[in-house]
């Protein structure tokens, strides 16, 4: 087996037991990643940074040393932290992110940034000032997004796993679309402190891993209170690596509302056969209702934006970032800078949420949106009461070409129909791969109660094994 | 229901609120996308909400704040080393009345 074929849990393995160098296994991907990055448009364009030389030997703990791929918006001190954004280019920060600081101190070296939407706002990885993300499976396609340089840097090959942020599906959809394992944790389970933020009541941050192993262990690494991040919670129990070979008396509930119109044939065939597979293994599928979850959509384009116009309002060209040359006055400086320094849908964002919060308009629309996310939330608590996750296709197509939805917010915004009720609900959920659709892989969402996560996890690894989806030939 | 129509004059309100300055041709598009959004959002003022508690945070925090001593801060330097424009003293603007 060769350095590529090891997941990450292996390749530390094979470091601890003396068989594997931790300086070579970081050559092997730092060569490979930097070589992504100098190809330019030849490549997939993963990378906004990549490490220059390898980190000094006796990097200890339970990684030893395996090289990580970071999503640009963590703030990672002295190295360039842009969120993807053209206003904080060059940005380097004097702190780094509590979740990448913890998986530093537990051994993990820095390979490199990842390339995303910016400020984490889209679903294709098209809307970087550093360019698209392509997809490695078909270079014409989009990887998802926004962590899409995340997710085709595992995908294919050039970083052993990667580190990225959920708001509405941000982890799971690109993971889905590139054939590779993506967990969006509880919110609160990692601390959201040097996350350069979108929409703060709904970010998290998580794992795009090769396999449900590898997302256990990172999740293992970075969960915990945290008191720079208020919000942070103490995880009711230690993250276990899973093992689970069966899902005996487990009950899986499909909701009707997320699994019908809308949903692409070929995804629908290949949700299906997960079901049935799943069934093999002794679980019992249920229909549920979650009957509000199709405004869930709806209430994410209301609060996200809103609470976007706010956190976004800190680029203002006086304490970092880039600042538009000769305005005659402050004001003139402060709408200057962020009109040169946003692109077209983080404005679009920034617009719809100051408009959503705007007087007149507040009732209408954020405390509508408030209370339909209450509404979503019951319906969870709800379903939950009758069956243990609810499993949906992660996202409702494979992935689309290059710049076949740019023209389109709305029809953009669709690829988050069946990630967003739970990141309204605050609850995890897992993609795995369940196999291929016109060649391109198809993502399986299984959703559990808040601090389910080793269940959840352990339902994902049996299943996951049972359908042994083969992601080699996407590695470049 | 009305299709909900954003006017040229909304947008630039709104931009105003934003401090975001729009260029001619972003005016337009920016009308339409906006109502285009609106438009499909509004499919939640058919629900009956009345009753419903707003929600506005999915975890509850109590008694979050730390204990208030005194410890070191960001050096003044480095806070200032990222600045467009700095002096020794702190970050340095145009003035808000040229």
């Amino acid at each position: 087996m060769g350095i590529l074929d090891l997941t990450a849990a292996e390749a530390a393995e094979e470091i601890g037991a003396g068989a594997l160098s931790a300086e070579e296994l970081f050559t092997v991907y730092r060569d490979r990643a930097a070589s992504d990055r100098d190809a330019g448009d030849e490549g997939l364009n993963c990378f906004t940074w990549v490490a220059p030389d390898a980190p000094a030997p006796a990097r200890t703990g339970l990684l030893c040393g395996v090289p990580l791929a970071v999503k640009d918006l963590f703030c990672t001190e002295g190295v360039p932290s842009q969120s993807g954004s053209k206003i904080l280019e060059g940005y380097l920060p004097p702190y780094t992110a509590t979740a990448v600081g913890r998986l530093f101190e537990d051994g993990a070296s820095l390979l490199a940034k990842t390339n995303q939407d910016e400020f984490a706002m889209g679903s294709s990885n098209e809307n970087s000032a550093y360019g698209p993300v392509r997809n490695p499976w078909d270079r014409s396609r989009v990887p998802g997004g926004s962590s899409g340089g995340s997710a085709a840097a595992v995908a294919a090959g050039l970083a052993p796993w990667a580190l990225g942020t959920d708001t509405g599906g941000s982890i799971r959809q690109p993971a889905a679309l590139c054939g590779i394992v993506g967990l969006k944790p509880t919110y609160g389970t990692v601390s959201r402190y040097g996350m350069i933020a979108f929409a703060s009541s709904l970010d998290q941050a998580g794992p795009l891993t090769r396999d449900v192993r590898d997302a256990a262990l990172m999740l293992r690494s970075m969960a915990g209170q945290d008191p720079c991040d208020a919000t942070s919670l103490r995880f009711p129990e230690e993250i276990m690596l899973p093992h689970a070979e069966r899902l005996d008396g487990l009950r899986l509930g499909v909701p009707e509302e997320l699994t019908g119109e809308g949903i692409e044939d070929g995804v629908l065939a290949s949700f299906r056969a997960a079901l049935a597979r799943a069934e093999g293994l002794g679980a019992q599928i249920s229909e549920v209702r979650l009957p509000h979850a199709p405004h869930a959509l709806s209430a994410y384009y209301v609060l996200a934006p809103a609470e976007a116009s706010s956190n976004l309002a800190r680029f203002d060209g006086v304490r970092y970032g880039m600042r538009a040359e000769d305005a005659p006055d402050l004001l003139d400086m402060y709408t200057r800078t962020r009109h040169d320094g946003f692109g077209p849908e983080v404005k679009r964002r920034i617009m719809l949420g100051t408009y959503a919060l705007s007087s007149g308009y507040y009732d209408a629309y954020y405390g509508r949106a408030q209370r339909v996310r209450t509404k979503i939330a019951e319906d969870f608590r709800s379903a939950f009461s009758d069956v243990d996750f609810i499993v949906t296709p992660t996202a409702p197509t494979v992935a689309f070409g290059l710049g076949e939805k740019t023209g389109d917010p709305l029809a953009m915004y669709l690829n988050d129909f069946c990630t967003v009720p739970m990141s309204l609900a605050g609850i995890p959920a897992i993609s795995i791969p369940s196999g291929l659709s016109q060649g391109l892989p198809v993502g399986l969402q299984l959703a559990g109660p808040a601090f389910s996560e080793n269940r959840l996890l352990d339902a994902a690894h049996a299943l996951e094994q049972a359908l042994g989806f083969d992601g080699s030939s996407a590695r470049v | 229901m009305r299709a909900t129509v954003i006017s040229r004059d909304e947008v630039l309100h709104v931009a105003r609120l934003a401090r975001l300055a729009l260029s001619d041709d972003e005016i337009e598009p920016m009308a339409r996308e906006l109502s285009a959004v609106l438009d499909h959002v509004a499919t939640i003022s058919s629900l009956d909400l009345d009753d419903v508690a707003p929600t506005s945070h999915v975890v509850e925090v109590t008694g979050g704040l730390r204990e208030d001593v005194a410890r070191p801060s960001l050096p003044r330097e480095v806070a200032l080393a990222q600045a467009p424009d700095a002096s020794d003293e702190g970050f340095l603007v145009p003035s808000p009345q040229a």
